[in-house]
């Protein structure tokens, strides 16, 4: 026996590591035929491992501290500038994490697109994809927390406008605002906490979350394009999955590639433009927070502005904001309901009918309208594409019960297609 | 991605990638193209003669060090003596004399740290914005510009550049506005538009001075990626002969 | 299946070079984070060697400067308290400076480049008080054979005009000399001591 064989023998004997590793690697069968759109659960993986490592070496030097230097600039985003000049490959490491934060949402929102198109939220995956869900709030959390720190003028403002809607909430509204900020504006205490929940506090959900979202993809197994249960088809010795392939060293090695080429693009950004024409790094945010001159046009990160853009499209009712934050909230957790929703006799979209692709064609065209919409500023023929892009969005989810049901579907194969 | 028809997905990116053009034109505002080169180590040099002299008294520049300018070809001996006139040590921050309540009085405003000034406003919009002063005797300083309406900041540059006038002419319900030199300065317009660039050109250096690394590291960074992709691309392709 | 004409060798060779790329991209993106925790532009510069003007000093008086964060001390020692010096070596720990707390050119009788100015580190080296400079002689406190020099409040430890310990105090060795030279214009140059402007 070599020593090798016998560390891990003694290892073993002590900790679940073979069993492990064959559990969720070895002897994991996923199915064979996962195409392009199954790549992007490991590069979330991989953004996430790469967030929190560039994330630990800019906090060793970053300062969560809102008040003035003796040049008169706010010592935080002195601190991000000191960064990007005077620690030793400090750009690098800054350009990497705000790279990696878009990154993050590019990859995600690919990947439930993943989910939506072969209908991977389907029964008995509904708990999977509502951790994915939980795990794309917890996301959206960090991602506007982090987004106060550099301290610049749209960090600052885009906050403002973000928690003032909390006071839209009838009664209780303001008290929440004030609780949230722990001030009557945006300063000194809310740059702390929002620091501390974005450096530790939801990291650690995030990471939790991410573990339970692999051991219930793991207990029931991968879907495939097709949309079929590969488990229904096993061999009757071996009981393996007939179109199953060991996760290791089958999808090890492919997304390895992947990786490859998703860092080739991701370096391409960082190394040659990580401003991304001021879509990653925008320009209003060189300037540091001033409380005392709004800048003319603030909006959100491009990846919240789909749901920005519904926040703007519904108009003040009875003199409140407040049905718009409600729309707002709607249209990202009527999300979770999507397992039910759907009421279609495939999961695949490749055997739905033509009414399901429709819509679901409508659905994205809207999402990435509205995304769009929410970046420009407000004009009356802009609030109509608005709201017509909203109205297609709910009516997705909303008219999905009965779409789903009448829609003309393909039978679905027995055996995997590729 | 068979169901998708490709023909959508071109137009929407079309459509999401013309947006922000589309919103910018909409600003109405002309500015003219900042001939920005970094590699023209002699121009940055100029440029940073030009920020020293005449820029340093008002604003500050507080994050980059004066030993950075390295960078552009200079050593620590020739920044010491030509550049340094508010610090002692080449490894301080331009900083600024003036005091921020001062300044509020004196101007209105604080003048902004111009450290990243290049990365938020643009390098058109400081080219258009240093050549587009003009006499306006309703303002306190008795100057204007044609980018920033009312700006706080007097024209530092007038010796140079001379006096311009904004010559207004009605076209019925059109109106146009024109820069007109009513008032020579020591240089000719060409000269004042080659040093404003070396000026906007350090600028933009002086905003991020790792930009030139960070190109030339890219390149290596993507052939290496290019090779590994090569490698772990066979690796791919040999295991998956198994699968069928 | 054709699973028994797998390309063994093929095999471990990709992998092989896959993990020997993976390996050099691995070290590649460690090194920027690794180097990342150097010393940063600013704690250079901040630990930048002191110019320091040292015409004002009179015989007999110190000029406490900072250096790194820490106090230098300055001595114009007078022709008396030079001559003290070899008067004192019964009582020192280490009076020849044999302990490597200087640099070599102050390996000598003053401790110093020019005899009359001592350049010392401030900071007793038992646990890192700042003792007071004492140059009269016989206080009343310190005793009758005291000769002048440095007295640290804290513990006791004692020090003689060459910063040199002295023997039965808590602090074990003599105090730093940090480097230095004399400029061209006279000036001292406190952390640098290398040749050429």
């Amino acid at each position: 026996m070599s020593s090798l064989t016998k560390l891990v023998g003694w290892i073993d004997a002590r900790f679940p590591l073979t069993s492990n590793w064959k559990a969720h690697l070895s002897e994991y069968y996923a199915p064979k035929n996962f195409n392009f759109w199954y790549f992007f659960g490991s590069l979330a993986l991989l953004v996430l491992v790469m967030q929190i490592i560039t994330g630990i070496f800019l906090t060793m030097n970053y300062m969560p501290d809102a008040s003035l230097n003796n040049s008169g600039v706010p010592v935080a985003f002195a601190s991000v500038e000191y960064i990007m000049r005077d620690v030793p490959w400090g750009w690098l490491i800054r350009y990497m994490h705000s790279t990696g934060a878009s990154a993050f949402f590019i990859v995600v929102y690919l990947h439930m697109m993943r989910g939506l198109m072969y209908g991977s939220y389907r029964k008995p995956r509904e708990l999977l994809w509502i951790f994915g869900m939980l795990i794309y709030l917890a996301l959206m959390a960090e991602a506007f927390m982090g987004y106060l720190l550099p301290w610049g003028q749209m960090s600052f403002w885009g906050a403002q406008v973000i928690i003032n809607l909390f006071t839209a909430i009838p009664f209780v509204g303001p008290d929440i605002s004030l609780w949230i900020r722990g001030d009557y504006v945006i300063g000194e205490a809310t740059l702390n906490r929002f620091f501390a929940f974005h450096v530790i506090a939801v990291p650690l959900v995030l990471l939790g979350l991410v573990v339970a979202h692999v051991l219930a993809l793991h207990e029931v197994g991968s879907n495939n394009p097709d949309g079929i249960e590969i488990k229904k088809n096993k061999d009757p010795v071996t009981h393996i999955p007939l179109d199953g392939i060991p996760f290791h060293p089958y999808y090890t090695v492919k997304d390895i590639v992947g990786v490859v080429v998703f860092l080739m693009v991701f370096s391409a950004i960082v190394f040659f433009a990580p401003d991304v024409g001021g879509y990653f790094l925008e320009a209003n945010n060189f300037i540091p927070a001033d409380p005392f001159k709004t800048p003319p046009h603030i909006a959100p990160v491009w990846y919240f502005t789909p749901f920005y853009a519904i926040l703007r499209a519904v108009p003040p009712m009875f003199g409140s904001q407040f049905p718009g934050v409600v729309a707002m909230g709607v249209a990202v957790m009527i999300l979770f309901f999507l397992p039910w929703l759907d009421r279609g006799n495939v999961k695949s979209i490749r055997y739905r009918g033509t009414v399901y692709k429709v819509w679901l064609g409508l659905f994205v065209i809207s999402f990435i309208g509205l995304g769009v919409l929410g970046v420009l500023p407000v004009t009356p023929l802009y609030t109509i594409y608005s709201r017509i892009f909203s109205v297609i969005y709910f009516a997705f989810f909303f008219l999905m019960p009965w779409y789903t049901k009448i829609d003309k579907t393909k039978p679905e194969p027995a055996r995997v297609t590729g | 991605m068979g169901f998708v028809n490709m023909n959508i997905i071109k137009k929407l990116l079309l459509l999401v990638l013309a947006a922000p053009v589309v919103a910018m034109a909409n600003e109405g505002l002309h500015l003219d193209k900042a001939p920005v080169n970094l590699n023209d180590k002699a121009s940055l040099q100029r440029g940073a003669k030009t920020f020293v002299n005449y820029c340093l008294s008002c604003h500050s520049a507080s994050y980059m060090r004066y030993n950075r300018l390295q960078d552009i070809g200079l050593t620590n001996d020739q920044i010491k003596d030509n550049l340094m006139f508010a610090a002692d040590k080449v490894g301080e921050t331009m900083t600024v004399a003036m005091r921020s309540k001062e300044a509020k009085v004196w101007f209105g405003a604080v003048p902004p740290d111009l450290t990243v000034i290049a990365r938020s406003r643009g390098a058109d919009y400081l080219y258009t914005y240093l050549r587009g002063f003009y006499r306006d005797d309703t303002r306190p300083t008795g100057w204007n510009n044609t980018v920033f309406d009312k700006v706080g900041m007097p024209h530092v540059l007038f010796g140079q550049q001379g006096e311009q006038v904004l010559h207004v002419e009605k076209h019925g319900e059109h109106e146009t506005s024109k820069l007109v030199l009513a008032k020579p300065g020591t240089m000719t317009a060409p000269e004042y538009d080659a040093m404003v660039a070396d000026l906007v050109n350090y600028l933009v250096y002086m905003g991020e001075p790792a930009q030139q690394t960070r190109m030339r590291l890219g390149v290596f960074v993507l052939l290496f990626l290019g090779f590994f992709f090569v490698v772990a691309y066979y690796l791919k392709k040999e295991f998956w002969k198994d699968v069928h | 299946m054709s699973m028994s004409e797998v390309d063994r060798s093929k095999r471990r060779f990709l992998i092989a070079a896959t993990t020997a790329v993976g390996g050099v991209a691995a070290v590649g993106a460690a090194i920027p984070f690794v180097m990342s925790m150097l010393p940063s532009e600013r704690a250079k510069a901040a630990g930048a060697p002191v110019e320091v003007d040292i015409s004002k000093i009179e015989p007999g008086m110190i000029l406490n400067i900072e250096w790194q964060g820490k106090p230098v001390w300055v001595v114009n020692r007078t022709k008396e308290m030079l001559a003290s010096l070899s008067k004192l070596d019964s009582m020192l720990v280490d009076p020849n400076s044999e302990v490597p707390q200087q640099p070599d050119y102050c390996k000598n009788p003053t401790r110093s480049i020019k005899p009359e100015y001592l350049v010392a580190v401030g900071i007793c080296t038992h646990l890192g008080c700042s003792p007071t400079y004492r140059p009269e002689v016989s206080p009343p406190d310190l005793g009758p054979d005291w000769l002048g020099g440095f007295f640290c409040p804290c513990h006791g430890s004692r020090f003689d005009l060459a910063a040199r310990v002295y023997k039965g105090v808590p602090a074990p060795t003599n105090l730093v000399i940090p480097k230095h030279k004399y400029l061209a214009n006279g000036r001292l140059l406190v952390g640098d001591d290398s040749k050429g402007a």
